[in-house]
């Protein structure tokens, strides 16, 4: 079972009381975008093997969006942050590369 | 004029714990900046109480305020009191960047109360509702079964939970259930 901290609430949620929302930091584009950047944001999704970053709501709860990092083969969670920000702070950036020292932001983004 | 009537009229079963529709009762919802001055001084003026910590629920007499989310509070008033001081936060809090709703009407209220109400909660919400995790005052906005609920401590044996007043006749049948005199656990027992 999936058990995930909201940020906003403190609440030890567990997975039926989340909703999931995707994969984080994705630039929507949008009006004026080409064609292919279009398509990439509308289709391309990474689907890492290890470390990912990821939109949740606390959907059963405050109701409010946040990010969580985890491990999508271990299911290890690294740590949930604000949704209002667009790359992971440095403490969650810390964690994961504890454990996973090749990891970067940079590379993780240019998985999709 | 209609006559305003609570979503199950007083509805009441007994089992190993009591659940109770509370009737009408005055709910208003706001939401705005909680740590604003104007927000703080609105909520004393209209309750008499300060605006709760998170997670928190402060009650005296018949008022109470609930923190809902780190912007929305849930004011609990007398209900015949509720359009009255719904238009005097909307008054206070203008040019805010704040929302006042009277929402008594879309709301249903239950009472849970008896030696074992902790587990009637226990066996439908992922959440931890022992008296060391859950004392009085703390209040969870959570999961019933299927619907969203919130729900709160108002005594060591007695929670007070709100639901959607559509949702109000499923969320009775499934605490009935729960209480169910028979099916009791004992994890709590005290």
């Amino acid at each position: 079972m999936l058990i995930l901290e909201c940020p906003y609430c403190g609440v030890e949620a567990e997975e039926t009381e989340l909703h999931a929302g995707g994969q984080a930091h994705i630039k929507r584009e949008t009006v004026g975008s080409d064609d292919d950047a279009f398509e990439h944001y509308l289709f391309s999704r990474a689907n890492p093997r290890g470390v990912h970053l990821e939109r949740w709501r606390h959907a059963n709860g405050c109701g409010k969006w946040f990010h969580a990092a985890r491990s999508t083969t271990t299911l290890e969670v690294f740590g949930t942050y604000s949704a209002q920000t667009f790359e992971p702070p440095k403490a969650i950036v810390d964690a994961i590369t504890a454990k996973h020292p090749n990891w970067s932001f940079d590379q993780w983004k240019d998985l999709s | 004029m209609s006559n305003a009537v609570s979503a199950l009229q007083g509805a009441r079963f007994e089992g190993f714990a009591t659940i109770t529709e509370s009737g009408l009762r005055g709910m208003i919802t706001l939401r705005g900046d909680l740590a604003s001055s104007a927000v703080k001084s609105a909520v004393k003026a209209a309750t008499g109480l300060a605006v709760p910590t998170q997670r928190q629920f402060a009650t005296a007499d018949e008022h109470g305020v609930g923190w809902m989310s780190p912007d929305e509070l849930l004011l609990m008033v007398p209900y015949e009191k509720a359009p009255e001081i719904t238009a005097r936060l909307a008054a206070a809090l203008e040019g805010e960047h704040a929302l006042v709703v009277n929402v008594s009407d879309a709301r249903a209220v239950f009472s849970i109360e008896g030696q074992s109400a902790r587990e009637v909660l226990a066996k439908l919400s992922p959440v931890d509702v022992s008296q060391e995790s859950f004392p009085e005052g703390t209040l969870r906005r959570t999961r019933l079964a299927q619907t969203a609920v919130a729900f709160w401590a108002k005594g060591k044996n007695a929670f007070e939970l709100i639901c959607f007043r559509s949702e109000a006749g499923y969320v009775f049948d499934v605490l009935s259930m729960s209480a169910r005199k028979g099916s009791e656990v004992n994890f709590y027992s005290t």
